[in-house]
C-alpha cells in the first residue's frame, strides 16, 4: 500500500482509472435507469413510483459506504500516517454529502404517494438526515484545517467518531418501529423481485463507479492544489 | 512486521525502526480502544432509546401501556383482512389494526393513501376514545420490504404474506 504513498505513482494509476470509472459509470447508470424507467414493470401496490428505487437505493447505500471509507481512511491516517489517506477522506466527503442529499430527496418524493407524506421523523430518516449534517460538518472542518492537502488529526477523529451513525442507520429499522420498511436485500437474500433487482444492481455498480471517479478526480485536484501551493511558496521564498 | 522485529538490535537503524513500530502499535491500540468504547456507548444509548425512539406504538404496546383516552398517540400495524368498512359518506373508513397478537379498531375520516389496502401496514396519528376505538386524524401507509411486479400479483404468494418484521413480531 505504501507503494502508492508516492503521489506521482498514485497519479499515474489514478488518471486512467478516473476515465474508465467515469465512462463505465455513466453508461451503466444510463442503461440501468433507462431500463428501470421504460422497461421494468410497475409495482403491485406502488405502481410507477417504484421506479425511484433505481436512484434511491444506490445513493443511500453509497452515502453510508462513503462515510465508512472516511472512517477507514481516518484510521489509516492516524495509525499508519499514510500521506494519501487524508487526501482520500477529504475527497470522499463532497460526493458523500451529494449522495446523501439525493437519497433524502428521492426518498421524500417516493414517500409522498406511497406513505402519504413528504417527511416523517422516524429512526431511519432522522439518522440519514444526521448523516447529511455530519458530511457538511466534516467538509467545513476539513476546509478549515487543511494541512498539505490532507486534513488535521481533529478532522480524522471526527471522521472516526461520526462512523457511529452508520450502524445506527443500518439497524434503525430493526431496533425501532419505523415508517421506513426494513431492508429488502440482506445477506439472507432479496425480497425484491428479479424484474426490479437486476436493473437496480446495474445502477448500484454504475453509481459506485461514478462515486469512485468523483473521488479520484477530487484527489487529483487536491494533490495538484498542494503542488501549486508548494511552488508558490518556493517562488515567494526565492 | 516480523521483518522489523528481526532487525539487529543495538544498531542505530534497528532501534529507530523499533521505536517507529512501537509508536504505530500504540496508535493502533488507542484507535481500536476508542472505536470499541464508542461502539459500546452508542449500543447502550440505542438500547436505552428502544422504547422512546420508536415512531409508533403497536396494538400490543397499547394493550400493555393502557394510554388514557384523549392522549395523542401514534398507532402502527397491519390492516386486518376483511375489516375495512367504508362509510355511507364516502370518506369515513372503519378498520381493525393488528400486530399478530393484539387488535385495535380504528376510524378515520379523510382520503386514504393508495397503499391503504387490507393486509398492508398503516401508521395513524390520533387518540383513543372511552369506548376503546382509535380515532385517527392522519393516516399513513407503510410499505413493506417486498417488491412485486403487477403481472405477478396473486401468483407469487410471498408478497401476500407481508412478513414485515417491524409490524408482526
Amino acid at each position: 500500500m505504501h507503494a502508492y504513498a508516492n503521489p506521482a505513482r498514485f497519479l499515474s494509476l489514478a488518471k486512467p482509472l478516473t476515465f474508465w470509472f467515469l465512462i463505465l459509470g455513466i453508461v451503466m447508470i444510463a442503461f440501468g435507469s433507462a431500463y428501470g424507467i421504460l422497461a421494468a414493470p410497475a409495482d403491485r401496490l406502488m405502481g410507477d413510483s417504484v421506479r425511484i428505487l433505481y436512484i434511491h437505493v444506490p445513493t443511500a447505500w453509497l452515502s453510508m459506504g462513503g462515510w465508512t471509507s472516511i472512517a477507514v481512511a481516518s484510521i489509516i491516517q492516524i495509525v499508519w500516517r499514510h500521506p494519501l489517506a487524508a487526501v482520500a477522506a477529504r475527497a470522499v466527503a463532497v460526493p458523500g454529502a451529494l449522495y446523501t442529499a439525493l437519497a433524502l430527496i428521492t426518498g421524500s418524493i417516493w414517500a409522498r404517494p406511497t406513505w402519504g407524506t413528504w417527511w416523517v421523523w422516524d429512526g431511519r430518516i432522522t439518522s440519514m438526515l444526521v448523516l447529511f449534517f455530519l458530511y457538511l460538518a466534516y467538509i467545513a472542518l476539513a476546509n478549515a484545517s487543511s494541512e498539505k492537502g490532507g486534513v488535521s488529526r481533529v478532522t480524522a477523529i471526527f471522521g472516526i467518531v461520526g462512523a457511529i451513525n452508520i450502524p445506527i442507520i443500518n439497524r434503525s429499522v430493526v431496533w425501532w418501529n419505523t415508517l421506513h420498511q426494513p431492508a429488502s436485500i440482506t445477506t439472507g437474500g432479496s425480497s425484491i423481485d428479479s424484474a426490479f433487482l437486476w436493473p437496480l444492481m446495474v445502477n448500484v455498480i454504475g453509481f459506485s463507479l461514478l462515486f469512485g471517479a468523483i473521488v479520484l478526480m477530487r484527489m487529483r485536484a487536491i494533490l495538484a492544489e498542494t503542488k501549486v501551493e508548494a511552488r508558490l511558496r518556493r517562488m515567494a521564498a526565492e | 512486521m516480523g521483518l522489523y522485529r528481526d532487525a539487529p538490535i543495538g544498531t542505530k537503524s534497528g532501534t529507530v525502526e523499533q521505536e517507529k513500530m512501537k509508536a504505530k502499535h500504540q496508535r493502533l491500540t488507542l484507535v481500536l480502544l476508542a472505536v470499541a468504547a464508542l461502539l459500546g456507548a452508542s449500543l447502550l444509548a440505542a438500547y436505552a432509546l428502544q422504547g422512546q425512539a420508536s415512531y409508533f406504538y403497536t396494538p400490543s404496546d397499547i394493550a400493555k401501556k393502557q394510554p388514557e383516552a384523549g392522549q395523542a398517540i401514534r398507532l402502527g400495524g397491519m390492516v386486518e383482512e376483511g375489516s375495512i368498512q367504508r362509510g355511507a359518506d364516502g370518506v369515513t373508513v372503519k378498520f381493525v389494526v393488528h400486530d399478530g397478537t393484539s387488535k385495535q379498531p380504528v376510524t378515520y375520516t379523510g382520503i386514504t393513501p393508495d397503499l391503504f389496502v387490507e393486509g398492508s401496514g398503516v401508521v395513524a396519528d390520533g387518540k383513543l376514545t372511552d369506548g376503546g376505538v382509535f380515532v385517527a386524524d392522519t393516516l399513513l401507509a407503510k410499505h413493506d420490504e417486498n417488491y412485486i411486479p403487477r403481472e405477478l400479483e396473486g401468483i407469487d404468494m410471498t408478497g401476500k404474506q407481508h412478513k414485515t418484521e417491524t409490524l408482526v413480531q
